[in-house]
């Protein structure tokens, strides 16, 4: 679904609904009708994950973490305070600690029992994080994953993979390309993606005039 | 339990596949899944541990067929009728038989204070650490029937104490019979050759979230 709009959902519901989608309908009209779920409650919940919690948090995080130094070492010793100052608290970001990739040491954040990632930062997460590949594949062959993913780590820069086994949310501060000295946090912020702050990308310039 | 959810280091699940400008949500019923899930947990009748015990308990089959948000449905539907949210009747014909007596409901108005929770799994417990950062440790190699956050891969090997993240719920036990069990969880490095053998870059390692009770010295 490539070209996703705001309409996807009107558009829905001219479709004929398949398995999962009935049953979730069927699911929440019985949980309204018993009064266990207020559907204006549902629409809530599903606007703030659709439009108020993204990797943009993430992003001026990192750009602060860039411009600032002092954040930044508030940030590596207590990220879950650091990161409350931007007011980005919350369900499934109770505990944080932040990884600062280096020239030496690369770090890759993974959960390969479910699907735990820094929702307050990063937002809900994709479906490749959430898949059997990445899940199976980020422990025994994370240089391999990288390579296909296009950020080959070289063999001598030390990759560190943390498995999100707890209730300790990771998210990697990557670290600033060479070029953009001077720049606002905004425009740092602009160029910092997702996939940088989950460890299987790493910061790019934009390409010329696109700043 | 030794099920398809514990997924680090198999074989044959194919290659990581990035979608581009990929939405939050593929479709509506993905996103009113995610809510209901949400909303239901509001009535605190299962803790976040029986929630993933719950998804991880789908027949393995499933489980590797469905997708995420079906998962997340089949779960929440098992925790409904086992902690007796909805009878199995009301579920499979998708009439109330009753209405839920007394219990509250998340309004739209509470969403947001509901979202902002500052501690979910971190405990004040006094509990004494059993080990310090930099100490060696064996994972134990126990197969529990039950919910565990010790992945197979790493059960019988052998790691460092990288840091204390303080006193913790202990999953294990709070998804099984809701003994919250407080104790020390570390981050513990584990050599990836320690892991996976003389193939494996000699520079890297896999770090670990686990607790007191997954731990023995080493």
């Amino acid at each position: 679904m490539s070209d996703h709009h705001g309409d996807d959902h009107a558009r829905e519901h001219d479709r004929p609904l398949s398995g999962p989608a009935l049953r979730a309908r069927a699911l929440e009209s019985l949980l309204v009708e018993k009064g266990l779920v207020d559907p204006k409650a549902l629409d809530e919940l599903i606007d703030t994950y659709q439009t108020k919690v993204g990797p943009r948090n993430g992003a001026k995080i990192v750009a602060r973490a860039w411009t600032d130094p002092a954040f930044k070492k508030r940030l590596l010793s207590d990220a879950t305070a650091a990161i409350a100052e931007f007011g980005f608290i919350g369900r499934q970001g109770e505990d944080m600690v932040v990884l600062e990739n280096t020239p030496k040491v690369r770090n890759v954040v993974v959960c390969t029992l479910c699907s735990c990632y820094p929702w307050p930062v990063l937002g809900l997460p994709p479906v490749w994080y959430k898949s059997a590949p990445y899940r199976a594949r980020a422990v025994i062959d994370p240089r391999g994953v990288l390579k296909e993913l296009g950020s080959e780590v070289p063999e001598d820069v030390e990759l560190r993979v943390w498995d999100s086994t707890a209730e300790l949310r990771y998210l990697v501060l990557p670290e600033r390309p060479a070029g953009t000295e001077g720049w606002s946090e905004d425009e740092l912020a602009a160029i910092v993606t997702r996939d940088a702050m989950i460890g299987v990308a790493q910061v790019k310039l934009p390409a010329r005039g696109k700043r | 339990m030794n099920g398809v959810h514990d997924m680090g280091g198999m074989h044959g699940m194919g290659p990581v596949e990035i979608e581009k400008n990929e939405p939050v949500f593929h479709s509506q019923w993905e996103a009113r899944v995610h809510a209901l899930n949400l909303a239901c947990g509001y009535h605190r009748k299962w803790n976040i541990d029986m929630g993933r015990h719950s998804r991880e308990r789908i027949p393995p089959a499933e489980y590797l067929a469905f997708s995420y948000y079906e998962k997340w449905l089949r779960g929440l539907e098992m925790l409904l009728v086992e902690n007796g949210l909805v009878t199995p009747k009301e579920l499979a014909t998708g009439r109330a038989e009753s209405k839920a007596s007394g219990a509250g409901v998340l309004r739209a108005s509470e969403v947001a204070g509901f979202l902002r929770v500052r501690r979910l799994a971190r405990m004040d417990d006094d509990v004494p650490a059993r080990f310090r950062p930099g100490e060696r440790v064996l994972a134990r190699n126990d197969h529990a029937l039950g919910h565990t956050r010790l992945p197979r891969y790493a059960r019988g090997k052998r790691g460092v104490i990288d840091r204390d993240h303080g006193v913790f719920i202990f999953p294990d036990t709070h998804a099984m019979t809701r003994d919250k069990k407080p104790q020390h969880c570390y981050s513990v490095r584990f050599a990836a050759c320690e892991l996976w053998g003389q193939g494996a870059s000699a520079r890297d390692s896999v770090y670990l979230d686990l607790w007191d009770d997954h731990l023995d010295p080493a």
